[in-house]
């Protein structure tokens, strides 16, 4: 195996006194799903805020293919490959399903700054964008508003706006979350279907066990900001440090 | 050809489409079809206003980025021209020059001010552009030696464009052309040409970036795109071609001074304009400046006609006497903005 596609080295991020994420150590490597688990608070999501760029790290370092991001914009590490889905549904709402994806293949094609041409004329990424929305089964509702459709088609959307960022590494923040049990499904076997690509790295904030068993090569554990386990799953669910993070039962043992 | 000027960007309703023909071909053929001194002033203010109006709302309306510095850049553009000619005499390479300076002094400024102030909260964009847009009122007025202070500074512009010239020995159409019609096209074509340059950019993949991060700047960043560059890119847009319908309108009034460029009465048309006509429709710019300027020009006149229409009834005549016409254009803003939250264009595209 090559060297990892992603890696943080003491990664650490601090709010004043409270140290959000502590020292926090990991590599991911490309065909590897990792689940990250832990109860509110854990820093999980902070975790996932550094490695995107959306908040400055404090300390350590981020690496993508060997080369240090820390310092870099979230747009240029996007650009680099690091492909990000929300917790919260974040789309630009009143535009179309469509346009919020050919605006993500628009982004890959560095064809932001073309003021000359019609974007509606640029039939190769519409085209594009139409492809991607048929993988996730959104296409009869290309030209719909966002904001016209209920929350599971958002999160379809999501991940569909993921796919097409074509990034090496996937970061998914609880996306089942508000899902019901027939709407979630789909949005696994996305998920699953991104993880047969050997190339992908996938790191997937979860809750849910039954997801976690389902899809996970491997497990990390954060707790009160620091990383307290990883490995594969059935050796760390064995563990007792994690039953002690879990004490109160967060993990749903659906 | 018609898709291919419009930029693909189709009026998406009958009556705003006639509408805007109607505009058009009145613009194209004022001269001939509304011939008199006074009503040529209100045509060519209406060309030089819709392209004044779109390029704010280029910023506004589609970047969703609030400036109180466009008429700043209106005056540099016109202000560019009246020094040039000062300086370099009357000719047609003083007014060239006068507007390439005052368009690269806007995007000089308009640069500097993005590359400070947007990279913060929007408020501080807006507060900012009004800090540097008074400061830069002040110096106008103050620097008399260069500016003609208060009284501001008549142009000379070359024989050809002023009342004096007559190309030809009879009327054409029934009208006698004389260098003033000439330089009214000199207005309509380069406003023309001006504003469907901004209906390219908008409708450009660079435009529907500025859609997506008025949308949602934080997402737009996560896909990919660095918003400060863009927001930046759209500021120095906008300032530039707000310059040079400064230019254009230096040229036609052959004066300018801060209360006809600067002043904050502008600023506040821009604005209600943009919102009467539709934000984020650069169609809004031409219906809403073209009903504006009339209601500004023409509302004194009809008001006084009415007022001596019903001079039988009580008090209606004196609520319809030309000195309230303030009064009833702010009626007609609020009840405006009432019914059509979306402006003009929102409205027509409604209906269908």
């Amino acid at each position: 195996m090559t060297g990892p596609s992603l890696e943080t080295r003491d990664l650490t991020v601090r709010f004043g006194g409270h140290v959000a994420v502590d020292h926090v150590s990991a590599a991911f490597h490309p065909g590897e799903l990792t689940a990250i688990v832990g109860p509110n608070g854990a820093g999980k999501t902070t975790w996932f805020n550094l490695i995107s760029g959306q908040i400055p790290a404090s300390g350590g370092k981020v690496l993508l293919k060997g080369e240090d991001i820390t310092r870099l914009s979230v747009a240029a590490r996007t650009d680099r490959g690091i492909g990000r889905a929300f917790q919260l549904t974040n789309l630009f709402p009143k535009l179309t399903v469509l346009e919020n994806v050919r605006l993500v293949i628009q982004a890959r094609a560095r064809r932001g700054f073309n003021m000359w041409t019609v974007a509606m004329g640029h039939r190769d990424m519409i085209e594009a964008a139409e492809r991607i929305l048929e993988r996730v089964r959104l296409q009869h509702l290309a030209n719909q508003p966002v904001n016209t459709l209920p929350h599971g088609d958002q999160r379809k959307l999501e991940v569909a706006t993921l796919i097409a960022m074509q990034p090496e590494v996937f970061m998914f923040d609880e996306p089942t979350a508000g899902l019901s049990l027939d709407e979630a499904p789909v949005i696994l076997e996305l998920i699953a279907e991104i993880k047969r690509d050997p190339g992908a790295t996938v790191l997937l904030v979860e809750h849910k066990m039954d997801v976690i068993r389902s899809l996970a090569d491997r497990i990390i554990v954060l707790h009160n900001g620091a990383l307290v386990a990883d490995g594969p799953p059935a050796e760390v669910m064995a563990s007792a440090v994690v039953k002690e993070a879990y004490l109160g039962g967060e993990l749903e043992d659906v | 050809m018609v898709r291919l000027l419009l930029s693909g960007d189709r009026p998406q309703s009958v009556l705003l489409g006639a509408l805007l023909l109607t505009i058009l071909v009145c613009l194209a053929f004022a001269p001939f079809l509304f011939p008199g001194t006074r009503s040529l002033e209100t045509a060519a203010r209406i060309c030089i206003f819709i392209v004044l109006v779109a390029s704010y709302d280029l910023l506004l309306g589609y970047a969703g980025i609030v400036s109180f510095a466009h008429t700043m850049f209106f005056g540099m553009g016109a202000y560019g021209v009246a020094i040039a000619t000062q300086r370099m005499g009357t000719g047609y390479d003083a007014l060239a020059v006068g507007t390439a300076a005052g368009a690269g002094l806007a995007a000089v400024f308009a640069f500097l001010i993005a590359l400070f102030s947007l990279r913060v909260r929007a408020i501080f964009f807006a507060m900012i552009t009004l800090a540097v847009a008074s400061a830069v009122a002040v110096l106008v007025s103050q620097l008399s030696a260069i500016t003609g202070g208060e009284d501001g500074m008549n142009i000379r512009i070359p024989r050809e464009l002023t009342p004096a010239f007559r190309p030809f020995d009879g009327p054409v159409l029934g009208l006698n052309v004389n260098g003033r019609v000439l330089n009214y096209y000199l207005v309509f074509v380069s406003c023309l040409v001006l504003f469907l340059l901004m209906l390219r950019i908008v409708n450009s993949p660079f435009g529907r970036v500025l859609q997506a991060i008025r949308e949602n700047a934080f997402r737009a960043e996560a896909i990919g795109y660095r918003v400060v560059f863009y927001r930046a890119a759209a500021t120095v847009i906008s300032a530039v071609v707000a310059s040079l319908a400064g230019a254009i309108f230096a040229i036609w009034l052959r004066y300018v001074g801060p209360a006809t460029t600067l002043g904050v009465e502008i600023m506040l048309d821009i604005l209600l304009i943009v919102v009467i006509g539709g934000m984020g429709t650069m169609y809004g710019a031409v219906v809403g400046t073209a009903a504006f300027v009339l209601a500004q020009n023409y509302l004194r006149d009809w008001m006084g006609g009415a007022s001596e229409a019903t001079s039988f009834l009580p008090l209606v005549p004196d609520l319809l006497n030309p000195d309230r016409w303030l009064m009833w254009l702010g009626i007609l803003f609020i009840l405006s903005v009432y019914f059509f939250p979306t402006g003009m264009v929102g409205r027509l595209r409604g209906v269908r």
